[in-house]
């Protein structure tokens, strides 16, 4: 099998959680659940998963699947009003998307422009604040551009680490940009002053496509290596487990 | 009571919470009865969804509490987001989803504020010069967000069974937070599928499943597919056709928006649901 781009995405997303342990990990949007779903079944068996809803499963069902009773086994009850007890507690890890992200690891799903007056409304804060201000975050971007990462976000939902710093140990303490991870590349932000860095490209990026794909800078340590293939086994999971129908392809679009 | 009892009993101006989630068993069917009303100047506290997008695009609302406005297969709220890029809402307060907890928290147990660690640090606060922090009174002198009572002076429910004094069943996975609704309010009003006897809400239910009890509810109103289009589980879910149907139009242009209230919300809720009826066999 010759694995895709959409392939070596969710490896690069099962790979953010595959140190996490036994916590919640929470996936927004499609290549995130089967990054976190293939997480689960290969690299860290302990991660908690829901259905999206209010279900904690006991094993991860192929993507969009409704639930059944003969595959999907409940292991608990996690409505939202729960779901806020799980960020406080802290043992959550969640992936959102951003529709811009900046150098210093901020994220904007608010609006586009100013506040008062947006040129364009999006969904609002959600959780994001309260995310990030208390259990691990990452983000996934799947149409790397100038226009996501910018130098400095419009309206600040999920807080970076040097904004989180300036807000005190309130905010700073559990504090945890963890990955950022593109269609292109993977970012962390573990650049001087807690500012973008370049982990990997992925197979067939150049640092310079990441750089012209970029409306902001970011650190770049000697060589970059590239963001490894999936295995076999991975592969075999993601095509014939969780995503037969190919859903992946909408969002990363094989090339 | 009757939805038309129910809004009879609110007055312009007043805050008004909403309870479901999103496009999740929102009491829609007193959302369209307000949208029919001469009400004005609502102040509207709700995890928005269609209910937000209805009542900003009919212009009753002055000021929106929200911490998000989603129909989830559709993400963005278009009557929303028209609502805000043209600057017809007056006063918005965006806050975290957890906040927006926490603050009816406050409420339900008549304090002025709780602390939390949400919002610190982000555009939240900054939007919200209102809103404060407080100092940890203890060695650890932390800064934490004060987050403000969310007082209301009507909550609006939809749940699945009631009996006529105010108890009330969810029967679908989450309770989402109307008992806070009801409790952070003034007065609260249930509507809901079925009014059953007081002994029917257990008799095939497990008795956690009442999350509303009758010292929290003001008036029960039976509005069967009265959370139409949204979730309704297990009664029904959304209604995805008519949901892409009140995207469109309210993506559309004016004369597309026009047709679509024309043929759904110009009526009463009986004529409403006989439209969705229609709308659904000529889709089917």
């Amino acid at each position: 099998m010759t694995p895709t781009r959409a392939d070596v995405c969710a490896a690069a997303i099962a790979d953010a959680f595959a140190d996490d342990g036994e916590l919640f990990a929470s996936p927004m949007g499609l290549l995130p659940t089967l990054g976190v779903r293939l997480c689960r079944l290969t690299q860290n068996p302990d991660l908690v998963l829901s259905d999206g809803e209010a279900l904690f499963l006991a094993s991860p069902p192929p993507l969009f699947a409704p639930l059944s009773a003969e595959r999907d086994v409940v292991e608990g009850w996690i409505p939202f009003r729960k779901v806020f007890d799980v960020i406080a507690y802290g043992k959550r890890h969640v992936m959102m998307g951003a529709t811009q992200v900046d150098r210093h690891g901020n994220q904007n799903i608010s609006a586009i422009g100013d506040f008062d007056r947006p040129k364009r409304q999006l969904l609002g804060s959600r959780g994001a604040p309260g995310n990030t201000v208390n259990n691990r975050t990452s983000y996934w971007v799947p149409k790397h551009s100038p226009r996501v990462f910018v130098e400095q976000v419009d309206v600040v939902s999920g807080v970076g680490p040097a904004r989180a710093r300036a807000a005190g140990p309130g905010a700073a303490t559990y504090n945890d940009i963890h990955r950022i991870v593109s269609n292109l590349c993977v970012f962390d932000v573990q650049g001087e002053d807690h500012t973008l860095r370049l982990r990997s490209v992925h197979p067939g990026v150049s640092v310079e496509e990441v750089r012209e794909a970029s409306g902001c800078g970011f650190q770049v340590d000697g060589d970059v290596p590239e963001t490894r293939l999936p295995t076999e086994e991975e592969l075999v999971v993601i095509t014939e487990v969780l995503d037969p129908k190919g859903l992946r392809f909408k969002e990363v679009p094989d090339q | 009571m009757s939805i038309e009892q129910v809004v009879d009993t609110l007055e312009d101006g007043l805050t008004v919470g909403i309870g479901g989630w999103g496009p999740r068993r929102k009491p829609m069917a007193l959302v369209r009865a307000i949208l029919r009303s001469d009400l004005k100047d609502l102040t509207l506290v709700s995890w928005g969804g269609a209910d937000v997008g209805l009542l900003t695009r009919a212009g009753k609302v002055r000021k929106l509490v929200y911490a998000f406005v989603s129909l989830d297969s559709v993400p963005l709220e278009p009557n929303f987001q028209r609502a805000r890029q043209e600057g017809t809402i007056p006063e918005v307060v965006e806050l975290d989803e957890g906040m927006f907890m926490t603050g009816l928290q406050a409420a339900a147990q008549r304090l002025p504020f709780l602390p939390m660690r949400a919002g610190l640090g982000s555009d939240v606060l900054t939007h919200n010069p209102a809103i404060r922090t407080v100092t940890s009174p203890y060695d650890d002198a932390t800064e934490l967000v004060a987050v403000p009572a969310l007082r209301l002076d009507v909550a609006l429910v939809h749940l699945n069974r009631a009996d006529r004094h105010g108890n009330a069943t969810y029967l679908g996975p989450d309770p989402y937070f109307d008992d806070l609704f009801c409790m952070a309010a003034e007065r609260a009003y249930v509507s809901c599928e079925q009014v059953v006897d007081t002994a029917g809400l257990t008799v095939d239910t497990p008795v956690q499943r009442v999350l509303l009890n009758r010292m929290m509810v003001d008036g029960v109103v039976e509005t069967p597919h009265g959370a139409h289009f949204t979730t309704c589980t297990p009664d029904y879910e959304r209604d995805e056709r008519f949901q892409r149907a009140y995207a469109a139009a309210a993506a559309g242009s004016d004369e597309e928006w026009g047709a679509f209230e024309d043929r759904f919300l110009r009526g009463d809720e009986t004529a409403y649901q006989d439209a969705v009826r229609a709308f659904a066999q000529e889709q089917a």
